[in-house]
């Protein structure tokens, strides 16, 4: 049989799944054991002891200097700059999106605009939003709205302009004015996509997070991860990394139970 | 006067000549079905008929007034797909053109108003045969239940003019046949004037009062697109027989052939 048409069953196909991150773990586990037998203070490769000893201290004794738990006050730092600047960029991308997918005259204003908006490299503007907006939340937040928010753009003008033509024709016929084509075509059928573009750029948003908070910030998982660089502190920058993993699938199936939930037609082959 | 007035029209992109000289009146309440080869022009002549298109040259009136240049609730269409809205239920999607109609800023309603627009739309859903399955999603539909939730959706506006752009062009031949037997139940109830585009030659002898052949008289065969098509028989059902029926078949065919060459 030809490997093209060679399926694995449920069970095998888990198991193939999980077969990676184990040799991943495996490997780990067996260069750490080699580096701590030479040196137990090594701190390149640290043990699963050391992590949850870490991890502890990070996350569930309250800092001596402080009294905060520092990984929790860095993860809500984090998260509500994440929600807000893909909340912003979202809500900016469903305006100007639709707007420039269903009204010829904006697009012809506008479309250039956004197009070339999304080729600047974000991070090449990072000092100006430092220097314009400061060092606070402000120009954090700003980094990932710039960032994500001319490609949801033009990702949900595109996803409009990719509805049957037959149907603008239909609601036309119905008796339908440009704003009722909007509130009642274009809008309901284009949220779903919405968060799905969502859902794709939060990827680059955490980068820009990540990069914001390394460069200026005093809290934040990507601060801590950049601040404890300076003392090799492997045990804590790899369960950060590790905890941000997490998060970032958590909000994504989140998002994804969302979408299946709020819009039953959209998963079901009805678009 | 007549219902539609089509004078002297011609429809060119650039150099290529789609309609010619067209001529035709048309009564209210008529059933007209289009029929002839691809690129011939019965779709541009129902787009034009829609708003979507308008004329190069010539006169296209309804009751003495120029046709309006963009879609709208006094022209109903549907086309042979994508003429549901797939994020609406059954119901909402013929409810939509009453709320559309009502609430230019809402654009839903509610309350009192909703249950009585609720009750045309049962009606309305009972009598196209969909009353059982109001509140399914569009795409739990066949193709053949589809068509007839877009029917009932441009019917429920009580449109002038109801256009069909090959509407059973997708469906089994069983199913046609009833969707046949449903659009002639529908137009003798409302009345209302429709125009057929069909690529079935004996779905346009059968259903209607008017048959309209689009065909091209003058053929170059070294610029396919230098003439255009006309209206080449305009026949009252009735008088409809054998050898006409394979007379216009001929004829049709030979200018497919003539296009594909």
């Amino acid at each position: 049989m030809r490997m093209i048409n060679r399926h694995p069953g449920r069970v095998s196909a888990t198991l193939l799944g999980l077969l990676p991150f184990l040799l991943i773990m495996l490997i780990y586990s067996l260069a750490s054991q080699e580096r701590l037998a030479d040196n137990p203070n090594d701190k390149l490769l640290p043990g699963l002891e050391q992590m949850t000893a870490a991890v502890d201290r990070m996350a569930f004794q309250e800092d001596r200097r402080s009294g905060d738990y520092l990984m929790w006050q860095d993860t809500t730092a984090s998260l509500e700059r994440l929600g807000l600047g893909i909340g912003i960029a979202a809500l900016l991308a469903l305006v100007v999106g639709i707007l420039n997918g269903v009204l010829p005259l904006i697009r012809s204003n506008l479309a250039p605009l956004v197009s070339a908006l999304s080729m600047v490299p974000p991070l090449a503007i990072l000092p100006i939003l430092f220097i314009v907006f400061g060092l606070g939340e402000l120009s954090k937040v700003m980094l990932i709205v710039i960032g994500t928010a001319p490609i949801m753009m033009r990702d949900v003008a595109q996803r409009v302009r990719e509805l049957p033509g037959e149907q603008l024709i239909k609601i036309q016929t119905l008796g339908a004015n440009s704003w009722q084509v909007i509130t009642r075509m274009a809008l309901p059928q284009v949220l779903p996509r919405l968060i799905d573009a969502v859902r794709l750029s939060l990827g680059p948003a955490w980068l820009f997070l990540i990069a914001a908070e390394a460069i200026a910030s005093t809290e934040g998982l990507g601060y801590r991860i950049f601040l404890v660089r300076r003392y090799l502190a492997m045990d804590v920058i790899l369960p950060y990394v590790i905890w941000i993993t997490i998060l970032a699938i958590v909000i994504d199936q989140c998002l994804r139970f969302t979408n299946r939930r709020l819009f039953p037609w959209y998963n079901a082959g009805g678009h | 006067m007549s219902f539609i007035t089509v004078r002297n029209l011609w429809k060119e992109y650039g150099d290529q000549v789609v309609l010619e000289n067209l001529n035709l009146n048309v009564k209210q309440g008529e059933f007209c079905t289009l029929v002839g080869a691809s690129g011939c022009g019965k779709s541009t002549f129902l787009k034009m008929l829609l708003g979507q298109e308008s004329a190069s040259r010539g006169e296209l009136l309804l009751e003495g007034e120029a046709f309006p240049e963009e879609p709208d609730r006094n022209r109903g269409i549907v086309f042979q797909r994508y003429s549901v809205f797939p994020h609406l239920t059954v119901r909402q999607n013929v409810l939509m053109g009453l709320e559309l109609e009502q609430k230019p800023w809402l654009g839903k309603l509610f309350g009192a108003a909703r249950r009585e627009a609720l009750d045309k739309v049962d009606a309305m859903l009972e009598s196209v045969g969909l009353g059982h399955s109001a509140d399914k999603w569009p795409h739990e539909l066949s193709g053949g239940m589809q068509q007839r939730l877009a029917i009932a959706q441009s019917l429920i506006m009580r449109p002038r003019v109801l256009l069909l752009d090959e509407p059973f062009g997708a469906l089994d031949p069983g199913i046609r046949s009833d969707m046949h037997d449903l659009l002639l139940k529908l137009w003798q109830e409302t009345g209302t004037t429709i125009f057929m585009v069909t690529h079935d030659l004996k779905e346009g002898f059968y259903l209607g009062t008017r048959l309209l052949v689009f065909d091209k008289v003058r053929n170059d065969p070294h610029d396919p697109q230098a003439f255009g098509a006309t209206i080449t028989y305009d026949l009252p059902i009735t008088q409809t027989n054998e050898n006409l029926f394979d007379d216009i078949n001929n004829s049709v065919n030979q200018t497919a052939r003539h296009q594909a060459a």
